[in-house]
């Protein structure tokens, strides 16, 4: 059980590709950590760097206060998890995950003691003798499991370990890890791409764009409260919809856009004040555009007419799909009624509930 | 477009049968010709008969190989040089190989195509610099300079076929037994070298053959009649008048059957997909 520190942690590789830069984050003892971001955004990097796979270019690495900077990967304490799983072919499943231990010199009592009880805990007790070839992808993630917990290390590190799964096993792979991770209490280094992933394993999740970290917060913090466009846009499944407009203030605060125009509150008036007659972008997730028809309360707006082009019912609720020229916009309602597409419909947007953003820097105003 | 020999027709069955019939008496029409002629009594080389074991059939022939003639020196000589070649050979390529496929050091590219382009030259036209080498380093005329003459010419093949390999070896897992505290030489030895084996066991074979059914450099290379190969002994029987065609076969024969036992031991490596379940699939 350990902290990590990294303090302006840049990689560049040949001098050319900024892939990190100046990462500064802190990852408390026995936490659960998701660094997510697209693809390319040095994500998988970051990891490779904590491991000690790769170089870094400058800044510091710090585990249990202790710099690793240049130290192996094999004296850091650590276990990885890799997206491939990377199981030994020739051995069995009993030798993969005896193999560190081996290295280390441990006694063979407890070598047998350490891998059974491992495979005990993920259920893959039956297949200590078989070879990776003989197993299913899902019991073969669960060896690169076990070949990590039972070195008992200080960190344990994921890189998207359930990427090459089908979506079920996925979703209960998740839930083993997160078991496990309340099971061994150790601190947790998770990287993947998906969100709903990432949202619901990490205590904290750090989002990263461009080698650049945007966000480090819990969950719900970065779903409710993002500091930016970037991580507006990421977090959050249909994706928030950014509408461009104009702030205008002829005694009453107006947004306007191509299909909305909103009477906003009063109290956005002083966090918008630099914008008045200018161009800013608005977010609205899509739960907080409502169906006239099926929603009331004091701060939803005046209703707005939208023409439905696409409607997905999923069951439990509804996307429809409107659009302007430019961008296709989502609202989430329940299944109440379904619409048709071509359908004209009353909506309302939930004041709020609103984000604003400057478009030039795509900081969050309000 | 792989079809599932399992799902063909009777009929099919029947014609890819007889296909594979006709195809293997291509194979196997010569070989069991030699071994006919070594059968023969006196040297005729060419019979009316159609029969393998022929008319007044007896084993002369391999007699005079074992007894008459220094048939067993020059196999003595064939093993050790082709021993040495594949020894070296396996070592040499199974670790440049390595080198070449996963370290990045300058000159990296210039030397694999350097190691390709000495491909081109034909053997003969390497003989000449290679015969004055060697005697200038005192090596001319033993083991050593047809050892190191045989494994210069197979190591750039087997180089590049060691490398083409160990590509196909995801690095993950040279990753993973490095968090897993192994050293590179262990990740080496340990992971890797038992995953390249059919690619040990193609170049174990390729550099074997590279030296036992040699004749040109030998020829040039080696004088003393004590240190002739099996190529070089055979030759012997094809004097200026007449060719002792009845040794000669027996000699064939007797020459293939290292190569078919080396053959029949490595074929269980041969076989392709040990890597599979290492990683996702």
């Amino acid at each position: 059980m350990a902290s990590v520190q990294l303090k302006q942690v840049t990689k560049i590789y040949d001098g050319k590709v900024t892939a990190i830069r100046n990462a500064d984050l802190m990852i408390e003892d026995r936490e659960f950590v998701v660094l997510v971001g697209p693809s390319g955004c040095g994500k998988s990097t970051l990891l490779r760097m904590i491991a000690g796979l790769e170089e870094i270019s400058s800044g510091e690495i710090l585990i249990d206060s202790k710099k690793v900077n240049t130290l192996p990967p094999k004296d850091r304490d650590i276990a990885m998890v890799f997206q491939n799983y990377a199981l030994y072919p020739h051995m069995t499943v009993f030798d993969n995950m005896a193999f560190g231990l081996k290295l280390r010199k441990f006694p063979k009592n407890e070598i047998r003691t350490r891998v059974t009880e491992a495979a005990r805990i993920l259920d893959i007790e039956q297949y200590l003798d078989r070879k990776p070839k003989a197993l299913s992808g899902g019991q073969r993630q669960r060896v690169a499991l076990g070949r990590a917990i039972v070195r008992k290390p200080k960190v344990f590190l994921f890189d998207e370990p359930l990427s090459n799964l089908d979506a079920k096993l996925r979703v209960q792979m998740r839930i083993e890890i997160n078991k496990l991770h309340h099971k061994l209490q150790t601190t947790m280094i998770y990287v993947t791409h998906d969100q709903i992933e990432a949202m619901t394993m990490g205590d904290k999740i750090v989002i990263l764009k461009d080698g650049v970290i945007q966000q480090v917060d819990s969950p719900l913090n970065l779903y409710n409260e993002p500091i930016n466009l970037f991580v507006a846009g990421f977090i959050g499944s249909p994706a928030m919809n950014f509408f461009l407009g104009r702030v205008e203030q002829n005694g009453e605060l107006n947004f306007h856009s191509k299909l909305f125009n909103l009477n906003l509150p009063e109290s956005l008036g002083q966090k918008l004040k630099d914008f008045r007659d200018k161009e800013v972008i608005m977010g609205v997730r899509p739960e907080h555009i409502h169906d006239i028809s099926l929603s009331s309360g004091k701060s939803i707006s005046k209703p707005q007419k939208i023409k439905v082009d696409v409607v997905e019912p999923i069951g439990n609720e509804i996307f429809v799909y409107f659009s302007d020229p430019e961008n296709n916009y989502c609202l989430r309602m329940a299944p109440d009624i379904l619409h048709q597409a071509g359908e004209n419909i009353d909506v309302a947007v939930d004041l709020n509930r609103v984000y604003f953003f400057d478009p030039r820097t795509d900081k969050r105003l309000a | 477009m792989s079809r599932n020999p399992r799902s063909l027709s009777a009929k099919g069955k029947v014609a890819a049968h007889i296909i594979l019939m006709i195809f293997t008496l291509f194979a196997i029409y010569p070989v069991l010709q030699v071994f006919s002629i070594s059968l023969r009594p006196g040297d005729r080389l060419l019979s009316k008969s159609l029969a393998i074991i022929p008319e007044g059939a007896n084993l002369q022939s391999y007699y005079q190989l074992f007894y008459e003639e220094p048939f067993l020196r020059w196999m003595f000589n064939s093993i050790v040089i082709s021993f040495f070649v594949t020894i070296f050979g396996v070592a040499l390529a199974a670790t440049a190989g390595y080198a070449f496929s996963r370290y990045r050091f300058r000159g990296r590219s210039a030397s694999l195509l350097g190691i390709i382009t000495t491909q081109m030259f034909p053997v003969t036209m390497l003989l000449l610099p290679l015969f004055i080498m060697l005697i200038k380093i005192g090596l001319y005329d033993s083991y050593i300079g047809l050892i190191v003459a045989y494994s210069a010419t197979a190591l750039p093949f087997t180089i590049w076929q060691m490398k083409g390999y160990y590509d196909t070896i995801p690095y993950s897992l040279e990753e993973a037994a490095m968090m897993d505290g192994a050293s590179p030489l262990y990740t080496f030895y340990r992971i890797i070298l038992p995953l390249a084996l059919p690619a040990l066991a193609i170049t174990a074979l390729f550099s074997f053959m590279a030296a036992w059914s040699e004749y040109l450099v030998a020829a040039v290379l080696i004088q003393d009649r004590n240190l002739f190969t099996l190529p070089l002994g055979l030759k012997l029987f094809q004097s200026n008048m007449e060719v002792a065609w009845g040794l000669y076969s027996a000699g064939a024969v007797v020459v293939s059957i290292p190569v078919v036992l080396l053959f029949i031991f490595l074929s269980r490596w041969l076989i392709s997909g040990l890597t599979l379940g290492s990683v996702k699939g």
